[in-house]
């Protein structure tokens, strides 16, 4: 699969909550709070993501602390190197946004 | 105070089944039990829930799930072979089980995969019947027309969705 592909929505805001250690409903609170409320992942959705996440390597299951019956996951070296490339891919999309509708009040 | 109503409803139905569903809990009765067929209601206030059911094979229905849809406010209400139900308050804010298409039209596939097997299933007991005296073939080929017809309504849903997936997520 081509790893330059632009990420979903759902896909870019799983990572980046995972910047630090969440289990799933903190992912979920994570990425509403981020989007001013606009992103509310759905548990279907957000359990498929993960799973599919953790199959490519992107994120990592953190070992389940005694006690504890929740996992936990964690972005990983290529998951990271996947969401600067597509912070990167971003910024160009905003700037070309910028320059093409701002135009008239430059 | 409770009720229970008998309702049949084909598996490539279930946005039908979860639109009854909802109306019910408009109407003030709101799921609390499923058994073969059998929905039971309880009385609550009108819209004081919000109903959803999603088709999730037993063994996808992990622990971590259940934990995650407890935490997002959602009640496990029952399970009726592979489908489970949930209800959720209404107060708590829009409860959907799904966020994007992609997720809906794996929803949709995996519906699908099931149906193709149970259909190349019965299409080989099928055979094997049809050469047996008792010739009980024809309730096997019934059943993969059924089935037939059920995968072409899953995959329309899943054209519609996939359509919109090609401009927007």
């Amino acid at each position: 699969m081509n790893e330059t592909l632009a990420l979903t929505e759902s896909t870019y805001y799983i990572l980046l909550s995972l910047y630090t250690p969440q289990h799933g409903y903190g992912i979920m609170q994570k990425a509403e709070q981020m989007s001013g409320g606009r992103v509310r992942l759905a548990a279907g959705t957000l359990y498929g993501a993960l799973n599919a996440l953790c199959d490519k390597g992107w994120i990592i299951q953190l070992p389940v602390e005694s006690g504890s019956r929740k996992k936990e996951y964690k972005l990983t070296e290529k998951g990271l190197q996947v969401l600067q490339n597509e912070l990167e891919r971003l910024r160009q999309l905003v700037a070309n946004g910028d320059s093409v509708l701002n135009k008239e009040e430059a | 105070m409770r009720k229970s109503m008998t309702k049949w409803f084909w598996a490539w139905d279930f946005d039908k089944e979860e639109e009854w569903l909802e109306e019910m809990a408009r109407n003030g009765w709101a799921l609390d039990g499923v058994s073969f067929c059998r929905y039971h209601f309880i009385k609550t206030e009108p819209g004081e829930y919000t109903v959803r059911l999603q088709y999730l094979p037993m063994g996808e229905e992990t622990g971590d799930y259940a934990s995650l849809m407890e935490e997002s406010g959602a009640e496990r209400v029952g399970r009726m072979v592979q489908w489970v139900y949930y209800r959720s308050k209404t107060a708590n804010g829009p409860f959907e089980l799904f966020s994007d298409l992609d997720s809906r039209i794996n929803h949709l596939n995996k519906i699908a995969s099931l149906m193709l097997i149970m259909a190349i299933l019965n299409l080989v007991i099928g055979l094997i019947n049809s050469r047996s005296p008792v010739c009980l073939g024809w309730i096997n080929l019934v059943v993969v027309s059924l089935l037939t017809y059920g995968m072409g309504r899953i995959h329309g849903k899943k054209e519609a969705l996939e359509k919109e997936r090609r401009i927007r997520e």
